[in-house]
């Protein structure tokens, strides 16, 4: 049996042969590239052919520009670090706060039934309903734009974990459950391992969230952030300072997906989906 | 080491359905025991109670002489899919259910038991790795391990191919042997009845009680091709008929 169970699991390792892996990697790593080529090219096009005047799309190479001008003057570097500073305290004590909760309510039914109401309630309030308040409530310095970014990402990180916990194959407690296990070992052994890679995928949404919320923030008594220099350029109608921060929000928040990405690859390498076999 | 389980008027029922309508098994020490019946007689609500997953029931089941009122150490249950944990490699699937306490002596067990079923080189491995037969060879050694005085078994081999569910026949065996617990089988297959039990429990339709029982007298090591056993398949046949034909009669 040992050998036949050998040529069963063998294509499977092989998959996860890194050689294998890296030699089928180099035509792939360019096919991410594509669209953002193409979008550059038409955006450049646009303004060439005069679809857009030079003030309405400033042309890359202004852009560009632009960026390296802010860098000298240290602008762009400030206004990056006050982003994802705010965005990485926010989301942390989001995340936190979401795992701490959603554990409860997805363990205790009758945590459920207490705090699930309320906060499906306070869900569908709208962002920007939010900001005011806070900086109202929590003066105009950091903590009202941290607390902002927190809200942003608690929700998608508490919507998921009780949605993974819920959802964990009642099969595997029942297997808990003849070894006598009692309900924390079988939560702490059982249903938060098996939920996890939901928890991971609120994670992401939550981080993306995150990007979305700090940038509202900052449109409200900021005087640094890339939120703040997207409200301040379009009052002095500098569209090429807009693009920077555009570019930068795009790239960072691609740059934070890709991270968390990197270690749900890690975290669960056991699970046997069809996305598991991607070489990315 | 093992202990004897007795099932006495046993009956279950789910709302206004009957389910178990009084059985009474009793099961001697390190004996096989194999169920068979038409689906849907009962045979999993049988081990379920037993195992103590299900508590809601009338009349006696005890191991030794302890009553079940829940699960017990000394119960284990293979389900019909392994269900292993996916994200625990196989050596920790089998140490699962070792108890904390037990520190490195657990490490002997499972490497002991690991090579019973003849898994050691997959100890790294994870579940999403293995063919449905070894994963179900991980899933008996899961049981094996914690050295349960019984052990039951709800159609173990059911999903796996003929050849593959000969081998793992002989799987069980070995580890009987080895570990020698109380196995209550439930089965649909009479071919696996007849090669693994000592006596063979023959079950009518719903409500699920017993209508017969059938000894298998030839000794182990037993050839599948023996003629005698495969006049006992012969005989539980005509008796499941007979017992199919007769409820048809009644309803």
């Amino acid at each position: 049996m040992g050998k036949g169970g050998h040529q069963i699991a063998a294509p499977d390792v092989a998959l996860r042969n890194p050689t294998a892996a890296t030699r089928g990697r180099r035509w792939p790593s360019l096919l991410p590239w594509i669209l953002p080529a193409v979008i550059v090219a038409l955006w450049w096009g646009s303004v060439a052919v005069g679809i857009f005047e030079v003030f309405q799309l400033p042309p890359p190479p202004i852009v560009l520009d632009a960026a390296i001008g802010m860098w000298r003057r240290g602008l762009l570097q400030q206004d990056l670090l006050a982003t994802t500073v705010r965005v990485l305290e926010g989301f942390a004590l989001g995340s936190v706060v979401a795992i701490v909760l959603g554990t409860v309510t997805g363990l205790s039914l009758r945590s459920e039934k207490i705090l699930e109401p309320t906060l499906q309630a306070l869900r569908t309030v709208p962002t920007l309903a939010w900001a005011p308040l806070f900086i109202l409530w929590l003066g105009i310095d950091e903590i009202p734009k941290v607390t902002l970014v927190a809200v942003g990402a608690f929700f998608p990180v508490y919507v998921n974990l009780v949605a993974g916990i819920k959802g964990v194959d009642r099969k595997l407690v029942e297997v808990a459950r003849v070894f006598d296990l009692g309900p924390f070992a079988i939560a702490r052994r059982v249903v938060l391992p098996a939920a996890v890679p939901d928890l991971i995928t609120g994670l992401r949404l939550g981080a993306t969230q995150a990007w979305l919320f700090v940038v509202v923030a900052e449109f409200f008594g900021a005087s640094q952030g890339l939120g703040f220099r997207l409200t301040d350029s379009q009052q002095s109608t500098r569209v090429d300072l807009m693009f920077v921060a555009i570019v930068s929000l795009a790239i960072l928040g691609k740059l934070t997906d890709s991270g968390i990405r990197a270690v749900e690859r890690r975290v669960i390498a056991w699970r046997d989906t069809i996305g598991e076999r991607r070489p990315e | 080491m093992s202990r004897p389980l007795t099932i006495r008027e046993l009956r279950k029922r789910y709302g206004d359905l009957p389910v178990l309508g009084g059985v009474d098994i009793e099961v001697a020490p390190s004996e096989i025991v194999a169920v068979v019946g038409p689906s849907g007689c009962g045979k999993s609500t049988l081990l379920r109670l037993v195992a103590g997953l299900d508590t809601h029931y009338r009349g006696e089941i005890r191991v030794g002489d302890e009553l079940v009122c829940g699960p017990l150490p000394a119960v284990g249950l293979v389900f019909q899919e392994p269900r292993l944990f996916p994200w625990l490699s196989v050596v920790d699937n089998v140490a699962f259910g070792l108890d904390d306490r037990r520190g490195a002596t657990s490490a002997t067990l499972v490497r002991e038991v690991l090579e019973a079923v003849d898994l050691t080189p997959f100890a790294a491995a994870l579940p999403k790795q293995l063919s449905g037969g070894m994963a179900q060879r991980v899933a008996l050694a899961r049981s094996l391990v914690t050295e349960p005085q019984v052990l039951l078994l709800d159609e173990p081999f059911s999903s796996l191919d003929a050849f593959t569910r000969m081998r793992l026949q002989d799987h069980l065996l070995n580890a009987w042997v080895r570990y020698r617990p109380t196995l209550l089988l439930v089965t649909h297959d009479l071919d696996e009845a007849v090669y693994l039990a000592d006596r063979v429990v023959l079950f009518g339709e719903r409500p699920g009680r017993v209508v017969d029982v059938i000894r298998v007298a030839p000794p182990r090591p037993r050839d599948r091709r023996d003629p005698a056993l495969a006049a006992l398949r012969v005989a539980l046949l005509e008796a499941l008929h007979l017992e199919r034909d007769a409820s048809l009669v009644t309803s």
